[in-house]
């Protein structure tokens, strides 16, 4: 098995579900030169400039456009360059992609997938790191996934193309250049599905895309105090598996939810509410969250380093859940 | 004026369908003031002849989008009235199975492929039926209607610059109406023709009289054959009138009286009857028929909704994903 960056292995998904199925047509501003970032650097070669769309700068009607073409039997992939920019298509992917299948009766479908990278990385400041994926979690209709590393990234981008509902793939910048074994060929992450990233007896953490590699460092160094921490990848937010996250904590009888997007109303609340419907008299403590602070992401290296979560805050939750 | 192109006898439909599209409008109207149809209607009584003279240049298989006051786009599709109707009265027959309403009817089956509560909405999703027509070349277009208060919409402008610039086989229909909800469109832009911002996209645009079903149907053929040939979008601006309020039970008391009568006098189905009469391609005892054929059919589709079943309670998170 080949090793591949996050970002070659999104590259490969795409290049693979082009050559599979002709009707997989890729939008985005600066797309058909590679992207801010080089993840569709030669697409446009490979398929042609009718298929890999570079367009202007109008996040809202590219996004309906989009909608528009897969109700003309096309399966779209949007890439909307910042998460920060979803903002200006939020009508047409909620009141449109979202609803549509709904509200025809089930006439139509929307077989759309929209690639879009969030996340804290190279001090952006404000409106190029945030992480919007519970807004999107909770709209009915819309798919939402997330990758933490290169295997799932391509795996979970090629079950969204061929999904035939609106699906959000979200990509998290600082994983572009992190290295993973990556399956080659036909390799397709089913959506829904959470993963077991480590097993183990004490506590569950659920960490999503960067996290996980923080919350695996994490469990690292406690079990080499004792610890046994167990940690699940969630993958997909919406429809989100909840079966695997629940019998982890049957087990383990304790719960800590790791995201990079603020706490407040994050999926982190959703996740625990599931939980303690199902487990609650198998918890020992509380459910914890660790995730960013409720404020905007700040600019300066000195203050975006306090507004990440990392191994330390999540060591930290640990020890106080276990009371040791 | 009927021009040279124009057959008299295929002229009769279009009156046909104006009346249909009359009929279900009052038809729908009656059932709501009896609260046989509840919620949110937004009726396009005194317009018919833009849907009627655009839809009736269309295949089944070009893409019709709408937006909230778009029954009668719908009907001049080809939709069938009974689904429609009990659609709009939240019926499981309903073309949605009750869960689209008035303001979001598909109609699959005639190309009517979706309207939308939000306003100027759709105009982004012609393009994209547009951009898929292009690419499958079998000379389909897309058609979107939309009114004089989309044209203040960001979606709008995007749409109009994508368009033109990738030359999509677009129609953007602009029912220019006078009133964006209650405020006359002079409050809202300083450019009160919108087929002037089609001019700034270099887009080939027409204003013309809205309520004289021939002329819409004259500037329509010429923008339907400019996109069906592959020269790019065509803009056609209708200037008419809604004789209703924007939805129904708003007493718009922000138009005057005199306005409403002068609108009045120019019905397009008064003008283009009195046209067809002219021409003597109809009688008056055709034309009584005609409007009794459309009563007819609007009273058996409402018999039909208001027969049918309400949606099954379970239904309520069916669908939800494909």
């Amino acid at each position: 098995m080949p090793e591949q960056t996050y970002l070659e292995a999104i590259r490969g998904g795409l290049h693979e579900e082009m050559s599979h199925d002709p009707s997989v047509y890729l939008f985005g501003e600066d797309v058909a030169l590679g992207g801010p970032f080089g993840v569709t650097a030669g697409l446009a070669e490979a398929f042609g400039k009718n298929r890999v769309v570079n367009t202007p700068i109008s996040e809202g009607t590219v996004m309906g456009l989009a909608i528009g073409a897969a109700t003309a039997g096309l399966r779209p992939v949007v890439e909307i360059m910042f998460i920060d920019f979803i903002t200006l298509a939020m009508d047409q992917l909620v009141n449109h992609a979202a609803k549509l299948h709904y509200m025809s009766g089930g006439q139509l479908k929307i077989p759309l997938t929209v690639r879009v990278q969030c996340g804290i990385s190279g001090t952006m400041g404000a409106h190029h790191s945030q992480s919007l994926e519970s807004w999107l979690a909770h709209v009915p209709g819309l798919k939402v996934v997330m990758a933490s590393n290169p295997a799932d990234a391509k795996g979970l981008l090629k079950a969204a193309i061929r999904d035939d509902n609106p699906v959000v793939f979200i990509e998290h910048r600082g994983l572009y250049w992190t290295r993973g074994q990556v399956p080659e060929g036909e390799y397709l992450v089913p959506i829904g599905k959470a993963v077991v990233a480590r097993e183990g007896e004490d506590l569950t953490i659920v960490a999503t895309a960067k996290m996980l590699a923080a919350t695996l460092e994490a469990a690292e160094e406690l079990s080499s105090n004792g610890i046994s921490v167990e940690v699940i990848d969630p993958r997909t937010l919406s429809p989100l598996d909840v079966e695997t996250i629940v019998s982890s904590v049957k087990k383990t009888s304790r719960l800590i939810i790791v995201h990079e997007a603020v706490e407040k109303d994050g999926i982190g609340a959703e996740i625990a509410t599931q939980v303690q419907q199902e487990a609650f008299y198998y918890l020992d403590s509380p459910i914890a969250r660790v995730a960013a602070p409720f404020a905007p992401v700040p600019a300066s290296p000195a203050l975006e380093k306090c507004f990440v979560p990392g191994k330390t805050e999540i060591i930290r939750a640990v020890r106080r859940a276990l009371n040791r | 004026m009927v021009t040279k192109r124009e057959n008299p006898t295929e002229l009769v439909p279009l009156l046909r369908t104006m009346w249909l599209i009359r009929a279900f409008e009052e038809k729908v109207s009656a059932l709501y003031a009896m609260r046989e149809i509840r919620g949110l209607l937004h009726l396009g009584i005194g317009q018919e002849a833009v849907a009627v003279g655009t839809c009736s240049l269309l295949r089944t298989d070009d893409y019709v989008f709408g937006g909230h006051r778009s029954h009668g786009h719908a009907i001049a599709k080809g939709a069938d009235i009974n689904r429609l109707m009990a659609e709009i009265a939240g019926r499981a027959t309903g073309y949605c199975a009750g869960k689209g309403g008035s303001m979001h009817i598909v109609a699959l089956d005639a190309g009517f492929v979706t309207a939308t509560g939000v306003v100027g909405g759709t105009i982004p999703l012609a393009l994209g039926a547009a951009f898929a027509a292009k690419e499958k070349s079998k000379g389909q277009v897309a058609v979107v209607f939309f009114g004089d208060g989309a044209g203040q919409a960001g979606a709008f402008h995007e749409s109009l610059n994508i368009a033109s610039l990738w030359r999509l086989p677009v129609i953007f229909v602009c029912e220019n109406n006078g009133y964006a909800e209650f405020t006359p469109l002079s409050s809202h832009t300083l450019i009160e023709r919108l087929a002037r911002h089609a001019q700034t996209y270099k887009i080939p645009s027409n204003t013309v009289d809205g309520n004289d079903l021939l002329e819409v149907r004259e500037a329509m053929t010429k923008a339907v054959q400019h996109a069906r040939t592959g020269k790019g979008p065509a803009f056609v601006e209708c200037l008419t009138h809604r004789l209703r309020g924007h939805y129904e039970g708003d007493p718009a008391k922000y138009r005057e009286l005199s306005e409403l009568a002068e609108w009045k006098e120019k019905d397009p189905i008064a003008r283009f009857t009195r046209e067809l009469k002219h021409r003597k391609v109809v009688a008056d005892k055709d034309i009584a028929a005609i409007e009794s054929e459309a009563r007819k059919l609007t009273e058996q589709a409402a018999q039909f909704a208001l027969a049918s079943p309400w949606p099954a309670p379970g239904e309520v998170a069916s669908q939800v994903t494909a």
